[in-house]
């Protein structure tokens, strides 16, 4: 386990694709350690031959043939693009 | 004689079908009541012109004889779930304009049935919080308030828009999601009755994702009985889901029975937390009075592993919120943020700084810690594990009883703001509905009684996977013996 500083925030952060300004940065400082701290009392319990448990239910992954079942509703998603053009969603450019 | 907008949902279905009222009559009541109540803040969306669309094929309906499970009963939607044409905003701002192409599977399900939609209720953004205000639209007020003190209060969260609006009868129910008890604890807060049904009964198309493996829909009403009808309607089997659950769905209403003599109702001892409010032990003994009275078997249980429950899911559904939530970078939705001079990276992290509430940049932070190597096994895969030792004290639990009766929250409503400083204190909310989230079982919390303030209190019941039937009869027999009626003074 470790304690959270200043420049593990900047890298999750940075992981999560989030901005933050320095006085972000320090608020959180506090904040995720309390969280992740209190996160740490799980250490303790003895968990040996526990099994994680990912889904409550029994999961079996559905097959269904290979068809289109949804309408061609292109147009209306693009609708809520910021950004789009020629049918296609844009992002500023990545290639110089 | 009683205003229309006293009654709940099946009396509204039965009182259309009788001709005792028409469903336009109904849909113009409620728009009446919600224009009114713009102070409590409930809705981010006004559709009036949806519940009064269905009502005219509601009245319409009658007339032919063809009336449907919830023709012409208007409900307000956590605007969690996407509606087709009508803006969802998950309260946020980076979603703030979305207006979906598609109608989640609930939503679909309700207005094929005849339901019309009064708006898009308020909520904790992205349904993160417990008390609505992490909401980018602003905090819902309860309509509670305590004695003699006009003091604005949580109605809870995070479906605090539907639990404030049931509670002030300017809707007859409303359709919520609980990932970590955000059902169960705005009902309890304001006196409604809320159902979380087992993972996998309510499809989870088209609903915002928070947790996936948490996440179910449900219901919240005035009663145990609209309870049912409507998660009648709600739930089934989806393939658009690939977690839904393809099992028959009861006609719960009609099997709807308050008779639990001979029922085993579990007492778990660890439900007894530190810094419990006296209040709630003497609502629980008066809850296991009633049970006796109704003539189930009270018995003693344990469920050990309850007091690492929060722990445990304050790093599994942030995890969960961090991958759900990476969809949103202003590509395909939302609003974009796009600093002078900077590329696709600059504009993805300057889009969800703005657009991301405080809240769900601290969830998203956590969960992208909690996964990050290094770290992965010691807190996501220890608090699965945590996870399998909670469902499996639930499953020992249940060979020795038929249900759980617990208390809801392990306090009344408070002020908005007391806690808003403390996320810990504000998780500690969710201390009693966390664990049956945990295990995916049943549960629903019925206001039992008012504390010394006039707040009123709940309790809650947690049943075996896919028994939402007995959850719903001893709900009934609480519901009975607890005559719960009290009502806010209006104010708004």
């Amino acid at each position: 386990m470790s304690v959270i500083n200043a420049s593990i925030v900047r890298k999750i952060a940075k992981l999560a694709c989030i901005a933050v300004t320095e006085e972000e940065v320090t608020a959180m400082v506090p904040e995720l350690n309390a969280i992740l701290g209190w996160g740490e009392q799980l250490a303790a319990i003895n968990t040996d031959g526990v099994e994680p448990l990912t889904s409550v239910i029994a999961q079996s992954q559905r097959l269904r043939e290979d068809e289109v079942t949804v309408p061609d509703i292109r147009d209306a998603l693009l609708a809520n693009a910021p950004e789009a053009e020629h049918g296609f969603f844009t992002v500023p450019k990545v290639i110089e | 004689m009683t205003r229309l907008t006293d009654l709940g949902v099946t009396d509204l279905r039965d009182g259309i079908a009788k001709g005792d009222f028409s469903a336009r009559e109904v849909a113009e009541n409620f728009i009446n009541a919600t224009n009114e109540a713009e102070k409590l803040n409930a809705f981010i969306t006004l559709t009036p012109d949806h519940a009064l669309k269905q009502a005219e094929e509601a009245d319409k309906a009658r007339a032919s004889g063809q009336l449907k499970a919830l023709s012409g009963v208007p409900l307000g939607i956590k605007d969690l779930f996407c509606t087709n044409g009508y803006r969802t905003t998950a309260a946020s701002k980076i979603i703030g304009n979305f207006v979906p192409p598609y109608e989640s599977t609930i939503t679909e399900k309700l207005f094929a049935a005849g339901a019309g939609m009064i708006g898009k209720l308020n909520l904790d953004q992205f349904a993160m919080g417990s008390s609505n205000e992490t909401s980018a639209f602003g905090n819902v007020i309860s309509p509670w308030r305590q004695k003699n003190d006009d003091a604005a209060l949580t109605p809870g969260g995070s479906s605090g828009g539907s639990a404030a609006a049931v509670a002030a009868k300017i809707i007859p129910a409303a359709t919520g999601t609980d990932t970590g008890g955000s059902i169960r604890q705005p009902a309890s807060f304001t006196g409604i009755t809320g159902l979380k049904p087992t993972y996998g009964r309510c499809s989870r198309f088209g609903v915002i994702a928070f947790a996936s493996s948490l996440d179910q829909a449900g219901p919240m009403a005035r009663s145990v009985k609209d309870c049912a009808a409507l998660l009648e309607v709600m739930a089934g089997f989806d393939p658009k889901d690939s977690t839904s659950a393809d099992v028959m769905v009861p006609n719960w209403e009609k099997l709807l029975s308050s008779d639990i003599r001979g029922k085993k109702i579990g007492i778990p001892k660890e439900y007894r937390v530190d810094g419990m409010a006296p209040e709630i032990e003497s609502l629980w003994q008066r809850g296991i009075q009633m049970m006796k009275e109704a003539g189930a078997e009270i018995v003693d249980v344990t469920l050990p592993h309850t007091r690492h429950a929060l722990a445990a899911y304050y790093i599994i559904a942030p995890a969960e919120a961090s991958s759900n939530l990476a969809r949103y970078d202003g590509v395909r939705y939302g609003e974009r943020q796009t600093p002078e001079g900077s590329n696709l990276a600059d504009m993805y992290s300057a889009t969800r700084a703005a657009g991301f509430g405080d809240e769900v940049k601290r969830r998203i932070m956590i969960g992208t810690y909690v996964l990050s190597a290094g770290f992965y096994d010691a807190y996501y895969i220890k608090a699965q594990k945590i996870r399998a030792l909670i469902a499996r004290d639930f499953e020992a639990a249940f060979d020795k009883c038929d249900l759980l009766l617990t208390p809801a929250t392990p306090t009344a409503a408070f002020a908005l703001g007391q806690k808003q400083d403390d996320p810990i204190a504000m998780y500690l909310n969710d201390v009693f509905t966390v664990p049956a989230s945990l295990a995916g079982l049943p549960a629903m919390t019925v206001p039992v009684g008012l504390n010394d303030q006039g707040l009123p209190l709940g309790l809650q019941l947690i049943g075996k996977p896919l028994d939402e039937q007995s959850v719903l009869n001893a709900g009934l027999a609480l519901e009975e013996r607890a005559g719960f009626t009290s009502q806010p003074e209006k104010w708004w």
